[in-house]
């Protein structure tokens, strides 16, 4: 083509990264799942509120937030990790090729040219952005409800000494960035699931259930020899970041679990996408 | 749109003369050959008519041609580079609507558009705006550009997909049934965006199990059956190899019949009861036809030789009904 070949001989290999965050940021189906997420530390903070007085034996951590309403984001993310992190990011990682497929997008995407690794390279990417804005969101919100019903002041740490509540909020955005890395492993399987099949739901429910099952494994005594390898092993296993100085041992372990299973499904969808005819 | 071409590019680059050539093209899926061993020779400018019944292999082609899909055996060339070696490099040049439009339901027609030129890292981006409203102007959807696309009936769809092939200047363009869920004016219009983007130097090559609505428009032509090419050529070269009809009008059908029969000719009764109709080889002259009949003293009322039209010779070629090739 004659007019512009200088200009469009310049490639931007990042212009689909940033519609990619558009699109899963602009879905109503996102700010739901968003939405239902913030509810946690909301509905948390208000049932404990609540419940003050009549000092409820609920888990210990639970009494916690009525002395420090920074401790509300902290129970907020540990209540929502076995559950519902897990299924909205299998939502979410189920999607997005599936997704993609089922709306006949990836034929237009593809020709466009997007070359397949790059595809599944910003897929990915999108439905990391999205763990990274869920636990983000759920920490903020339970950090605002906190400090409006409790009172906030100075936190004890596990190990015993006392830091300010701005010290704790550092530590608050570590523990978020620790379950965005422990949902990597996840959202890679959800990958290579939505990699396998055209409707969305499938890859979704598989990645959901095989959370579950991880979950169950690690809790069989007979299979210790296996808990090391499960994805949700040391989910958690962010107790380090509560102590003083903060120890990264958990951080690293964790890190190195995920990014295994990261290279293994992440090598599997790109193998399985790669030369696959898209017939969808 | 603006359009990148200009008159003389093709002397400013010595572009290979073919914008599409595959050479022994095989997909086999399972046991089924869908595409058998076609050779296509697609002339650079041409708007070339890909023509078959519906499950005769020619999307399977296109999607090889795009890349979307690998060949069993056989090569491809699309504007001269091989595919899919040269995929990355060639396919911004090229605009396709593969297999019907597509579209994120949730987003706008305008967004939509957006993102797919977003994909192509050729694009640029400073340029996107105007070129996806230009895009939109020239399918007629400006005024639906900013409603989600799941609100879009199928025709809308339909020039959403077209707008996403027009995205930026191409060489060559893929349409795959581009009418599908048109009404007469929406298919005027595509047949009318077709000879304009061919007067522009484009070289469209279009699909269609409906030979009426892409003839006016093309100047070649190929015919796809059961997975083979059976036909392929400029328009006039396949006109001359369809065969002519003769029609003779008489109220002595009998009579004619047996001089028709004694030219060599097989002659059968079509509407009305006074009508023949037989097919007239080229070496029989309708002249001497008409000179034996009177001969015979058959009245003859009218004589007319027809056909040689794309819709007889794409019938013969593929058969006619609703059967699917199987």
């Amino acid at each position: 083509m004659s007019q512009p070949e200088a200009v469009r001989r310049r490639t931007r290999p990042f212009a689909l990264l940033g519609s990619e965050l558009a699109l899963v940021f602009r879905r109503r189906r996102t700010w739901a799942m968003l939405a239902a997420l913030a509810l946690v530390p909301v509905l948390i903070a208000i049932a404990v509120r609540l419940t003050t007085d009549r000092d409820s034996g609920g888990p210990a951590f639970l009494g916690d937030i009525t002395n420090n309403g920074l401790f509300v984001a902290f129970t907020a993310l540990t209540v929502s990790i076995p559950l519902f992190l897990p299924l909205v990011v299998g939502v979410v990682s189920g999607d997005t090729v599936a997704g993609e497929a089922s709306h006949g997008t990836i034929r237009y995407l593809l020709v466009a040219p997007t070359g397949r690794l790059r595809f599944i390279l910003v897929k990915y990417a999108g439905a990391v952005a999205f763990c990274l804005a869920a636990t983000l969101l759920i920490v903020l919100v339970g950090a605002a409800v906190g400090a409006l019903l409790f009172p906030i002041g100075p936190v004890t740490l596990l190990s015993g000494t006392q830091v300010d509540g701005w010290s704790y909020a550092g530590r608050a955005v570590l523990l978020a960035l620790y379950v965005t890395l422990s949902m990597l492993g996840l959202s890679a399987i959800g990958l290579f699931a939505s990699s396998l099949t055209t409707v969305p739901v499938g890859a979704m429910a598989a990645t959901v259930v095989l959370a579950g099952v991880s979950q169950v494994l690690d809790q069989l005594p007979q299979l210790d020899w296996l808990h090391p390898f499960l994805f949700s092993h040391l989910w958690l296993g962010f107790g380090d970041l509560l102590r003083d100085p903060v120890s990264f041992d958990s951080f690293g372990a964790n890190a190195l679990l995920q990014l295994g299973y990261v290279a293994v499904f992440g090598a599997l969808a790109y193998g399985r996408f790669a030369t696959k005819d898209v017939l969808s | 749109m603006t359009s990148g071409t200009v008159p003389d590019e093709q002397a400013e680059h010595p572009d290979p003369p073919l914008a599409v050539r595959t050479e022994a093209l095989v997909k086999v899926f399972r046991k089924q050959r869908a595409v058998d061993g076609i050779d296509l020779a697609v002339p650079r400018g041409s708007v070339f008519g890909f023509l078959g019944p519906n499950g005769s292999g020619k999307t399977t082609t296109i999607r090889m041609l795009l890349g979307l899909s690998s060949a069993t055996s056989g090569s491809i060339e699309l504007l001269g580079r091989p595919v899919p070696g040269a995929l990355r490099e060639v396919l911004p040049r090229v605009g396709a609507l593969v297999e019907g439009p597509a579209a994120y339901p949730y987003l706008s027609g305008r967004a939509n558009l957006q993102r797919f030129d977003a994909a192509d890292p050729a694009s640029d981006p400073r340029t996107r705006r105007d070129r996806v409203a230009a895009a939109l102007d020239r399918v007629g959807l400006t005024h639906a550009a900013d409603k989600k696309a799941h609100a879009y009936s199928l025709g809308m769809k339909q020039r959403l997909g077209l707008a996403n092939a027009l995205l930026a200047p191409r060489d060559l363009l893929v349409l795959d049934e581009p009418t599908n869920g048109l009404d007469p004016q929406g298919t005027r219009e595509v047949r009318n965006l077709i000879r304009s983007l061919a007067d522009d130097g484009t070289t469209v090559f279009v699909s269609s199990h409906l030979l009426a609505e892409i003839e006016q428009v093309c100047t070649h032509a190929a015919v796809m059956r059961s997975g083979r090419l059976v036909a392929q050529g400029s328009l006039d070269d396949l006109r001359a190899t369809g065969g002519r009809t003769l029609t003779i009008r008489t109220p002595d059908v009998g009579q004619a019949g047996t001089v028709l029969v004694r030219l060599g000719l097989e002659p059968r009764r079509d509407v009305g009861a006074d009508t023949l109709v037989a097919d007239l080889p080229a070496d029989v002259l309708p002249e001497v036809v008409t000179a034996e009949l009177v001969r015979a003293d058959v009245r003859v009322r009218g004589v007319a030789v027809g056909g040689g039209t794309l819709e007889d010779l794409f019938v013969a070629l593929t058969g006619e009904g609703f059967d699917v090739a199987a």
